[in-house]
């Protein structure tokens, strides 16, 4: 507005005028698009610093030695911050897990979808409830109703596929991505 | 162009008459009536204000990566310049960044000592520029210290132990100052917390400034008072798209800095760890500090030394009172402006002296640039308050642009 | 023409406090041209992967590299399975275990670079009281960066006759004092390269010097990539203000 006002006193023919606004809205607006792009990206730049760093992307996998885990055993290990739940399951486990009638569970999933080797089950120990970490990891520990993990926080029962039975919580223990990379390695993440 | 005739609409109107905050703008950043003869040294007031907000902006994004702590500082200013997201080009904008700072604010400096800037009615508003050159100091002397390098440590000891100076309670208020006995991780923990708080304090000072700035508009190239309409412009545009071009020059400059020669103003030692068993062979400051290290050391006494140093400084805030001349504009002072120029080389001539090692002739000369500089302030300015005869001044801002439009070319030259 | 005293202004003004700053170091080096200076400088990988060789062969007996990690030396041309084969060379102090005890493991490439020395008082001891300093920042740690490097470890002379050269010290005409405790590390095929290139002296020197430019620079090409693309974006930009500036500003006065 200012401008204009100021181009009708100064500039005397409105034809000049005409031409060169136009041709300075144009420079105007090229001027101003390439300066926000290069504001944008530089501002992208800056933020991208918060997110995760080379050193902590190194650690965001991690592999494990699964040939001392007897069968009945469980491990827990730290993988991005978490633990996770590796139980070398029995026979009798599997056959629990398997024995299910899916239609019967709240969160809907096959055991065989659950499992890389059915004798070898890898979880997220974190409830799907609020966050807490189950119990039925160590020798003693309360294992809930079907065998799996308990968690003290608010009685939610896993049973030995991870899967919630009974108690608050929505969702399945989280199968985190991992492979075998031989036989007795695998590598979570 | 008024801001009475435009009635704001709608959302903004709304909001607008319970809090002025459009009208605000308007007035500040819009319609503000500047002087139309302002030349490029009327640039590095915004150019400052840019670059506080790159170093709050930067230095809030590195401290979310940094650790203050002694054993772990060092180690991960590494870890941002290796393995943080970019976080090389962060550090590094924010080490320069402390540079383009200074030499923003002490050419804004010597602008306003050449055009007479601080003379009444702005002395407030000069006063609060010292105050913010003060704090500026206190922080980049902090940030520096944080990197826990060699000269990050050395300097810090050298710095602090000014303090023991002082007679009788010297040693206890470097004690104070170190939560210590000697630098150590108390020192590193209470300077970052306080590096981290004075940026705001400057931004809290920075508004003042310009709330007084506003209060009777930017001085001039002519150092004469706005007379008439004719003599201003809307700072929107024609000020707004000057400062951005300013700004995009200075932005070449800052990141050619950056991004090819990111340590040229550093100093090597500091890629080294702080190590309190060896001191580094030459310890220098920061290129920004020379001039009032060199003052420190010209003089013989400790004691004597660090009041001068200081005195360096808390001249400038007196400046008004020392220089009454009437006139503002050093082109129209004709001894002034010899001495002015006298005194921005001797400046130089203490910059360069206070990166050299104390001995033989760099003493001498140390000694004569200091000298120079008080005498500059304490004498010479009172005395051509009195007795200095100006050159023809311009009736106003417009006569004299109008006069320049008839070839008379000398004036605009005679700026630089 | 005013702006153009103004940058000239600002340029004099620092590189006047440079020059005066970097003229306190007296040593003469001979200036070396390097593939990374400039600003369209490089990294020749080839070159920094035999200098690592050398610095394993030759220098991590006494110097350790400690902001690298294995993994970073995917950034010189390493392979994922190379970079684990060289990490699990090394063993790795961890712990403590559910036992509370520590225990030895083979470095991963997330680990940082094994140092010979557990700490800094054992490095002393190991050395005669001289610390061999951590290569990681070296060349930016020092004035005259790769330059004073490659001058460095060609700057063993035999010592004048009138110098008393102390125990245990070694005569080099670039270390500040001239007496180094560092015997001449690099002779002619001190390494064998696997890919032909002549291990002579000055070659085993230009190599090690890349790869610890390298170490304590790793971003610089990334650095001077970006560096010339936000550059011309600026002046590009700069310009366009330019020429808004003066259509905005040709009616005044």
């Amino acid at each position: 507005m200012d401008k204009k006002n100021l181009n009708d006193k100064l500039v005397e023919s409105d034809k000049t005028q005409k031409v060169d606004s136009e041709k300075r809205d144009f420079l105007f607006m090229t001027t101003t698009g390439l300066a926000l792009a290069g504001g944008a990206i530089a501002a992208w730049s800056l933020i991208d610093t918060m997110n995760p760093a080379k050193d902590v992307l190194a650690l965001s996998s991690t592999e494990v030695d699964l040939s001392p885990i007897e069968s009945g055993q469980s491990l827990t290990v730290m993988w991005r911050g978490k633990p996770i739940f590796i139980r070398h399951r029995t026979k009798d486990e599997i056959k629990q897990a398997r024995n299910v009638l899916v239609d019967d569970l709240t969160h809907k999933s096959l055991d065989e979808e659950r499992v890389k080797k059915p004798e070898w089950l890898v979880v997220v120990g974190v409830c799907t409830h609020l966050g807490c970490v189950p119990l039925g990891q160590k020798v003693g520990d309360e294992k809930g109703e079907y065998g799996g993990w308990f968690c003290p926080c608010h009685g939610s029962h896993y049973d030995t596929s991870g899967r919630i039975r009974k108690g608050p919580a929505p969702l399945n223990l989280d199968v985190p991505p991992y492979e075998f990379v031989s036989d007795e390695i695998i590598k979570i993440g | 162009m008024s801001s009475e005739k435009n009635e704001l609409k709608g959302v903004t109107g709304w909001i607008d008459k319970r809090l002025p905050v459009f009208t605000f703008i308007n007035h500040n950043l819009r319609d503000y009536p500047t002087p139309k003869n302002l030349s490029y040294f009327w640039n590095f007031g915004s150019l400052a204000g840019v670059t506080l907000v790159i170093m709050i902006v930067t230095g809030i994004l590195l401290a979310m990566q940094y650790t203050a702590n002694a054993d772990l500082a060092f180690d991960s200013v590494e870890r941002i310049m290796r393995d943080v997201n970019n976080g090389w080009l962060l550090r590094y904008i924010h080490m320069n960044g402390a540079s383009m700072f200074f030499i923003v604010v002490y050419i804004h400096i010597f602008r306003g000592l050449y055009y007479g800037s601080f003379k009444a009615p702005r002395e407030i508003l000069w006063i609060l520029g010292v105050l913010i050159l003060l704090l500026m100091m206190a922080t980049a002397f902090m940030g520096y210290v944080l990197p826990w390098g060699q000269m990050s440590f050395w300097g810090a000891t050298v710095i602090t132990n000014l303090f023991s100076a002082f007679p009788v309670i010297g040693d206890y208020i470097v004690t104070f100052l170190w939560g210590g006995f000697s630098v150590d991780n108390p020192t590193l923990t209470r300077f970052f917390v306080l590096h981290y708080l004075m940026p705001f304090l400057i931004v809290g000072v920075v508004g003042l400034h310009i709330v007084a700035l506003h209060q009777f508009g930017s001085n001039n190239p002519l150092g004469i008072d706005v007379k008439s309409e004719g003599d201003t412009i809307p700072f929107h545009p024609y000020y707004t798209v000057k400062d951005y071009f300013g700004l995009g020059v200075f932005l070449i400059i800052f990141f050619g800095l950056v991004f090819f020669a990111p340590n040229f103003l550093g100093h090597p030692d500091n890629y080294i760890p702080a190590d309190p068993l060896v001191t580094p062979a030459h310890i220098v400051p920061e290129w920004y500090f020379l001039p009032f290290y060199a003052i420190l050391r010209a003089v013989p006494d400790k004691l004597m030394g660090v009041i001068l140093m200081f005195a360096a400084v808390m001249v400038l805030f007196v400046l008004p009172w020392l220089d009454t001349h009437k006139t503002r504009s050093a082109q129209f002072r004709p001894y002034y402006k010899q001495f002015f120029w006298l005194f921005f080389i001797n400046c130089l001539i203490l910059g360069w002296v206070g990166s050299m090692p104390a001995e033989g002739l760099y003493v001498l000369i140390s000694r004569l640039a200091t000298g120079y500089y008080f005498l500059f302030f304490l004498v010479i300015l009172p005395i051509l308050s009195r007795y200095e005869n100006t050159r023809t001044i311009p009736t106003s801002i417009a006569a004299s642009v109008l006069s320049d439009k008839f070839g008379n070319e000398k004036t605009s030259t005679e700026n630089i | 023409m005013r702006l153009l005293i103004k940058i000239c202004l600002i340029i004099c003004l620092s590189s006047f406090f440079k020059i005066n700053v970097s003229a306190g170091e007296k040593a003469d080096l001979i200036k070396q041209n390097w593939p990374f200076d400039g600003f369209f400088g490089r990294f020749d990988q080839s070159s920094i992967q035999r200098g690592f060789q050398v610095y394993r062969e030759v220098c991590a007996g006494c110097h350790g590299i400690k902001y690298i990690a294995y993994r970073d030396l995917a950034n010189v041309g390493f392979t994922t399975d190379e970079i684990k084969s060289i990490a699990s060379e090394y063993e790795i102090l961890d712990g403590p275990n559910d036992e509370g005890e520590m225990f030895d493991r083979l470095a991963k490439p997330s680990d940082k670079f094994v140092g010979p020395y557990l700490n800094d008082k054992e490095a002393r001891v190991a050395n005669n009281g001289a610390y061999p300093p951590d290569l990681s920042l070296i060349t930016k740690a020092r004035a005259g960066g790769a330059d004073y490097l490659y001058n460095l470890l060609n700057g063993y002379k035999d010592p004048p006759e009138n110098l008393e050269i102390s125990d245990g010290m070694y005569f080099n005409t670039i270390y500040p004092g001239n007496q180094i405790a560092m015997p001449m590390p690099i002779v002619d095929e001190i390494v064998e390269y696997e890919d032909e290139t002549p291990a002579t002296q000055d070659q085993i020197i230009r190599d090690v010097t890349s790869f610890l430019v390298w170490t304590a620079e790793p971003e610089l090409e990334e650095r001077k990539v970006l560096g010339i693309r936000v550059l011309i974006f600026l002046i590009i930009i700069t310009l366009m203000l330019l020429a808004v500036k003066r259509k905005v500003w040709k009616d005044v006065e």
